[in-house]
């Protein structure tokens, strides 16, 4: 069992995690954080296996993960 | 405290003076006509497990200094004229940062690379910043070696106290000459003289310390700045340094500094001798300006004469100038270029100036 | 659960000025993470460069240094021959390290200063607007080599660090990338054993770290890791150098 938390507030939308995550489990958020950006968000906890390369990725320290 | 009497010169009575004050850092390179007090360094900084860096220019040190001062030490570098062109930059960012830094400027002849023959001309550049920006470096000007000596533990401890950089002004002749001195024994590891809180030391214990100089925030510079600007009315107000000779009753007052005021005090000496009414001011700090004496002078006196005299073509001319603010005349004579006024020339010009 | 993932302590809980997708956030991430690791953040002192970390020191949670531009290896060598016990290391740009910095750069290693030297190096100047650095690509077009880089008038890319590899009192000399997770953690590896170098005063560590600049590439961030991947380490070879 793993899931990922994003800080969408910190999120700048670089869209790094999503080519990085093996599963396609992140996507774009449609709603707006208050950058102005389309952060990203995890489609569904059962998706994520706790491999961290997206937390690995994010130049902004947005993700963190549990296991 | 142990003292003994030494032959020296001028550029080793520099070094040795740093080294009993506790310097614990120096970075140099060469250059004439001060090339003894890297070498004076190079042997004993070592010796008292102290560091000693010949960098790779004039622009490597005063970076270096920057480092070493940042991290809570007595650092030092030294050069000449264009040497310290080089270094402007980094006194800059050492102003800018509040940090203490000792820069000797042994001073030659200019402008470019000109030659290796003692000069003045360096005054603007010291006393009007020389680097960019709202900022001031005391500028202390020794005419003796035992005064080379001393003020090095005035110019460390106002370093120190203040957070500001020190320019002690020398020249070639001050730098190559020999007299006889009485020199403090030093221990081999100094105790720290003032607390540096703000120093880089590692954040054990406590928040981290930044060594800046850059304030983007809107606001943030120009506070600072007007911090720095209250900084120096402080000093501007109680680190006036001078010797005044014969002030009382002279009708002519030389203005001289550093090594020319030697001269010009052989000739003041001489005139007296004869009845003559001349008197010396010999400032000893040239930034902050000893203008109070100037005014004092100015503004209660009448039918007296100023006459400075400068191995320039009259910069400090302009702080007597300032000080002075009209309300006395104000004579010159001065040569550059490794050229010295010789004591006829002084003679005359004081001739000129009492008609 | 247990969180096996967050910020380390040595980064501080704010966001960066950086753009969406700068290689900065991930290369001072890795710092901070190795300090933490080492138990050393109580020790170590930064100095920044003059370039788009200059403002690093607000990032990281320990004390640091600013250096004028190109400086940071002349104030270094004198923060640790001053506090031989603290771990100083300098992070810099192309610019600072290989351009305005060149002279303080070599000599630093040449005399085989105790130190680690992070070196990001992303092909242009960001802070300035995008203009040609030392490290730029042949046929990169950039605000100064509109028409892109040409040999005969501005040189080749700048290999420093196989220059700085010749240097006997050089130690370390690795050259990573940020071109996906897994050479991220190759990169903090090097980290790690540049810091480590330092702490075993085994001398002067450098790593190179190819890092994406999409702004001034004029990419999105996954095409700028995919640039690095494809392109740049073709010309920077990535591997252990020395």
């Amino acid at each position: 069992m793993a899931k990922i938390k994003i800080d969408r507030e910190k999120c700048k939308g670089c869209l790094l995690c999503i080519s990085s995550c093996q599963k396609g489990s992140i996507t774009v958020d449609q709603h707006l954080n208050k950058r102005g950006v389309k952060p990203v968000k995890l489609k569904d906890n059962a998706l994520c296996l706790g491999c961290m390369m997206c937390a690995i990725i994010c130049p902004d320290c947005c993700i963190e993960v549990y296991k | 405290m142990i003292s003994k009497k030494v032959l020296i010169t001028g550029n080793e009575a520099i070094a040795e003076g740093a080294i009993s004050a506790g310097c614990e850092f120096y970075a140099g390179y060469p250059i004439t006509p001060q090339n003894e007090l890297t070498a004076y360094m190079s042997k004993h900084m070592p010796q008292k497990k102290r560091i000693f860096i010949q960098a790779e220019s004039e622009l490597a040190a005063i970076n270096m200094v920057f480092g070493a001062s940042a991290a809570g030490v007595r650092a030092m570098t030294s050069s000449s004229s264009p040497g310290i062109s080089l270094k402007q930059e980094g006194i800059s960012y050492i102003a800018g940062a509040e940090l203490p830094a000792m820069i000797v400027n042994i001073m030659r002849g200019g402008p470019g690379l000109g030659n290796i023959m003692p000069s003045q001309a360096d005054y603007f550049q010291a006393t009007r910043g020389g680097g960019h920006g709202d900022y001031h470096c005391f500028v202390l000007a020794p005419a003796y070696v035992q005064e080379a000596y001393d003020l090095m533990f005035l110019g460390f401890d106002l370093a120190d106290k203040y957070r500001n950089p020190v320019i002690i002004l020398g020249d070639g002749i001050l730098g190559q000459m020999m007299e006889p001195i009485v020199v403090k024994q030093h221990a081999t590891r100094h105790t720290p003289h003032v607390k540096k809180p703000w120093a880089l030391t590692g954040c054990l214990g406590r928040e981290p310390n930044i060594a800046k100089s850059f304030y983007m925030r809107e606001g943030d510079l120009e506070r600072f700045n007007l911090k720095l600007q209250k900084k120096y009315q402080v000093i501007k107000a109680k680190e006036q340094r001078y010797e005044g000779l014969f002030l009382d009753d002279a009708r002519v007052i030389i203005v001289a500094y550093g090594t020319m005021s030697r001269i010009a005090k052989s000739v003041v000496i001489n005139l007296r001798t004869k009845g003559e009414r001349i008197g010396l001011i010999r400032p000893i700090g040239l930034w902050p300006f000893p203008r109070d004496i100037f005014r004092h002078i100015a503004r209660n006196s009448r039918r007296r004469k100023f006459l400075v005299i400068e191995m320039s073509y009259g910069q400090m001319l302009e702080d007597v100038q300032l000080s002075v603010e009209g309300k006395l005349p104000v004579e010159f004579l001065g040569r550059s270029g490794g050229g010295v006024p010789t004591e006829k020339e002084i003679i005359k010009a004081i001739k000129s100036a009492k008609s | 659960m247990k969180k096996i993932f967050s910020r380390p302590k040595s980064l501080r809980e704010v966001s960066t000025h950086y753009c969406p997708g700068c290689g900065h956030g991930i290369a001072h991430r890795l710092i901070a993470e190795v300090v933490d690791e080492l138990g050393i953040r109580e020790r170590v002192i930064g100095v920044a460069p003059v370039g788009c970390a200059v403002i690093a020191y607000d990032y990281w949670n320990f004390d640091c240094s600013e250096a004028a531009h190109g400086r940071a290896l002349a104030v270094a060598t004198a923060i640790k021959r001053v506090r031989p016990e603290n771990i100083v290391f300098t992070y810099q740009g192309d610019g600072d390290l290989a351009a305005i910095g060149t002279g303080e750069t070599i000599h630093a290693a040449n005399r085989g200063e105790n130190l680690t030297v992070i070196f990001i190096n992303n092909a242009i100047y960001g802070m300035t607007g995008g203009q040609m650095a030392p490290t730029t690509l042949l046929g990169q077009k950039t605000a100064t080599t509109l028409e892109g880089r040409q040999a005969n008038l501005q040189g080749y890319p700048l290999k420093i660090s196989e220059m700085l590899a010749l240097l006997p009192a050089v130690k370390y000399v690795e050259r990573v990338c940020l071109s996906s997770a897994q050479e991220i953690m190759k990169t903090k590896k090097a980290i790690r054993q540049a810091f480590l170098n330092q702490m075993q005063n085994k001398g002067f560590s450098l790593v190179e770290i190819l890092s994406p600049c999409p702004t001034y590439w004029g990419i999105s961030p996954t095409q700028s890791l995919n640039w690095i991947r494809d392109v740049m380490s073709k010309e920077f070879p990535i591997g252990r150098l020395k």
